[in-house]
This record gives structure tokens, sequence and C-alpha cells, in this order.
């Protein structure tokens, strides 16, 4: 199936400012920097964690923990699908007590994000889990819900969300929306 | 895609190189769910995966039900004495009664080779091989690239020589062509009564002296002698087999100081290894054990995950 570009709904400046605000709403939900732990889910999740925590750091002058998490193994559709890449899940910390916040780029069905609060869950008893998305796209399967939204997008469903970024993709940050090709 | 290329792991042939990166890398997050402390993952949820273990074997069947359970497969043990085998059933009517019970994986161990491919011949379920008679024991073969990796960095270019009995081994079965298809150099050293007839099929190098081919090894890897059929053994004595192939401190200070020492276990000290190599740091036989539960969650993930073969998108 081919997809075409049919509208850039965040620029490079957009998501700037977005990061920059949701960096401040967490400090303040939390009341500072203190108890937070930041768990990006690969891989552009994890390069929004690291983003967060560049910004909180410049705020605050704390650099809150980071880990990466990658959720495959505990995927709901493993027996029909296996993942594209499996990639290295990281967190170099205790999640105990922790407030964690789950950052990923897209909210869509809240599978990935369900999956994601489990794996923590193997890590230990977070205090809390909290989430922050680039995008929150809709049509949601599970009854979950972000914390700290860079943007809502009302998409269809056939319609794709791609989010580049700096970092994991070389080229300036941006968000579309896709849509297919008819006839491809 | 990570799905390998096929169904069934009956021996080594049936990989690619591309596959048993996938499968090496695959066991690397695997490793780091062993170090959490609650050990285990969804992910094969609802999955039955029956070990046939119709050799006796404790460390290969206790490191596959170790990953079937952290994987929260159900994995269920049959041995020789507990099976229906001893009471005359055919191997081929032991499958059948195991397909009809429905399991989605079996690991077979069994002293005759070819007996794996029997299985896969009379069932629908997916078959690890678990060793089979003198032939080959494939996640032997994988955990060792897995171990050799992790402390190499690296296997491309490698020199490995694999020291002892190749004639009875089915670890060297597989580990040959593993190395081979990863672009290592196996060599097999060994005295020339435990060499196979034909050792230039396997595709590796042969020595007959240790000590000339210890300075080229990057790793040694030694073979198990099997003292338990002491009586017919192919040698003078085990005391002359320590004092010409078994690694001791002598050796190990004569090779490349970077040279590690493997064994796939159970050792014999004081014939293959000296209890002082066994027990140094250049031996890594404890993280090849390790490396094995890994190993074997990475291939039964890859082999249980995805649509049934070939319709993955």
């Amino acid at each position: 199936m081919e997809y075409r570009t049919k509208a850039e709904v965040m620029d490079g400046a957009a998501v700037d400012r977005a990061l920059t605000r949701i960096a401040h709403e967490i400090l303040e939900a939390n009341k500072g920097c203190g108890n937070i732990a930041l768990v990006g889910i690969v891989t552009r999740g994890a390069e929004l964690a690291e983003r967060l925590a560049e910004r909180i750091e410049r705020i605050e002058g704390v650099r809150v923990p980071v880990g990466t998490l990658d959720i495959s193994f505990y995927r709901d559709d493993v027996a029909k699908r296996l993942s594209p890449e499996v990639h290295r899940t990281d967190i170099p910390f205790d999640v105990e007590d922790r407030d964690v916040v789950l950052t990923d780029d897209v909210l869509f069905t809240g599978r990935t994000i369900r999956a994601a609060m489990d794996a923590i869950m193997d890590y230990g008893r977070p205090c809390s889990i909290q989430l922050a998305v680039l995008v929150d796209r809709g049509h949601r399967e599970l009854p979950i819900r972000a914390d700290y939204v860079g943007k809502n997008v009302p998409t269809s469903r056939k319609e794709r969300v791609r989010v580049r970024f700096r970092g994991t993709d070389g080229v300036d940050d941006a968000v579309e929306i896709l849509e297919e090709v008819e006839g491809s | 895609m990570t799905a390998i290329s096929c169904r069934h792991i009956i021996s080594m042939d049936d990989l690619s190189a591309e596959d048993i990166t996938t499968i090496l890398d695959t066991a690397e997050s695997f490793k780091e769910v062993n170090e959490r402390r609650i050990k285990k993952l969804p992910t094969l949820r609802g999955r039955t995966i029956i070990n046939l273990f119709l050799e006796p074997s404790t460390r290969t069947r206790t490191s596959f039900e170790i990953a079937a359970k952290r994987l929260s497969a159900d994995a269920i043990n049959m041995t020789g004495s507990s099976s229906a085998t001893v009471k005359g059933e055919s191997l081929r009517d032991t499958a059948q009664t195991l397909s009809a019970m429905a399991c989605d994986l079996i690991v077979v161990r069994h002293r005759y080779a070819g007996a794996p491919q029997v299985i896969v011949e009379c069932m629908e379920a997916h078959v690890i091989n678990g060793g089979d008679g003198l032939h080959q024991h494939p996640t032997q073969a994988l955990l060792d690239l897995f171990t050799i990796r992790q402390h190499a960095g690296r296997l491309e270019g490698l020199t490995v020589g694999i020291v002892g009995d190749i004639s009875h081994s089915r670890v060297a079965g597989s580990l040959v062509p593993a190395l081979r298809k990863v672009g290592a150099t196996p060599v097999l050293v060994a005295p020339p009564t435990l060499l196979p007839a034909r050792p230039d099929i396997l595709g590796a190098e042969v020595a007959t002296s240790l000590d000339e081919v210890l300075p080229e090894l990057d790793i040694s890897y030694l073979l198990r002698v099997q003292t338990e059929r002491a009586e017919d053994m192919p040698f003078p004595s085990l005391r002359e087999y320590a004092r010409f192939y078994g690694m001791n401190e002598t050796r190990l200070a004569a090779a490349k100081p970077e040279m590690l020492v493997m064994h796939p276990g159970p050792m014999n000290r004081g014939v293959e290894i000296s209890s002082a190599v066994a027990d140094s740091p250049r031996a890594i036989v404890l993280d090849q054990v390790n490396a094995g539960v890994a190993v074997r969650m990475a291939v039964m993930y890859l082999l249980l995950g995805g649509e049934p073969h070939g319709a993955a998108a």
C-alpha cells in the first residue's frame, strides 16, 4: 500500500513548543522532578523521553533518569505477527515508588501503552504511571488516556500519522497525516 | 520482519547466516529479562511446549523448561522413563499422540540421529532438536555463538579450536557448520582415533597436536571425554589424554592472552580441563549456561510468534 502526505500538522517549531509545554506540565503536575523518571517506548518515544529530560534539566537544573522500553514481548498480537525489530530494554533505575512518565510519539489504539504498563510493572511497583505523547490521534480500543498531549489530531482510521525526529530519522522534526493512494 | 526462515530447527542447515544473527540479537533482549527481579514475560501465554527427552539430560531440559516458563508458555516435560516408549510405543505414535493434544512446539532429545525429523513428518507442531544421537544439537551451537560474540565482540574472523571426541560429538556436529556460517574458522583438534573417518566433509581444518595450533586459537572449545565409557575409549588412558589434549595452566600461558576456554558441560575436571583453568576467568562455561536460557527463549519466540509461516506480514 502506498501513502502520500495529506497534511503537515506540526513543524519543527510546533514540536519544539509542544515539548517545552509538556516539560512544564510534567513539572507542575508532579510538583518538581524529585521523584520523576522518564521511560520512552522505542524508537521515537525514546527520543521524546530524552528530549523532555533535556528540557526538564534546563528548567529545573536536575537530570531526571531516562530509560527505554521495547514492548515487543508484551504485545497482545505476538501470535499474529512479530515485531519488525526487537530493541534492547534499558531501565537503569529502580522503578519502585517512582512517578514514571511513559513517552510515545503517537497514541492510537492504546494497546502499546497497555503493553508498556505491563512491562513497567514487571520491574517493580511504581508510585504512578503517567503518559506523555506528542500526538493523540484518537480511535482508542482500551480505556487509556494521555496525561500530557502535544497535539490532538483528528484522523480517520485508514490514515497514518508519521512522526519524524531529528535524532531518529535525520530530518527536521515533523508530524504529518498520510493518506492511502487510491488503487495502490 | 524478523521471523526466521524455517519452521523447525533440526540442524544448523535449517538456519541462514541472517537467521543466526536474528536469533542472537533477539536473545540479547531476553538476556536482559533474565537479569530482572521478575523474570517473566507474557509473550507465549496459552502456548504449549513439550520437552520430549527420551535420553537422559538435566541441563538442556532444565534450560528449555526455564526458557518456556519465562515466556509464560505451558511447559510439560516427558522423559524416557515416564513416557509410553517404555511400554513399547513407537516414536511416530508418541508424536501423533502429542499432536492430537494440540501442542505448539516440541523439543526432542533422542539417542538416534534423525528422530526429530521423524517427528516433523508426523505432526503439525514446530520441532526443535534438543540433541539427536551423534548428529546435531543446534541450540547448543547457537548459545555458544552468543557467548563468543558477547565476550569477543564479534564472530567473523575468529579461530575456534574444537578439542576432543569429535567423532562422537553432536555438539561439534552443530558448532562446525555454525561457525562456518558466521565467518569463523573451526579447527578440529583430536587424536586420529577420535576423529570421524572423513573429517574433511565437515569442512574444518584438522590438527592432531593441540600444542601446535594453540597459539592461533581465539577460543578453545573442549569437548567432554565420555568417561562413563572408559573401557572402550580409543586412547590409552585418561591421564594420557589430559597430557596431550587437556587444557591446563601451562597451555593457557602458551596461548593468546585473550584466548577463552569453553566447554558444553558437564566438565571432567582433571581430564579435558584442569580445575585451575575451569575456575579461571578465562573459562566462560557458566556464561554459556546463562546464554542457553536466553537463546532458547529467542528460538521459541521466533518460531511461535507470527502467523503460521509464510503468511507473516
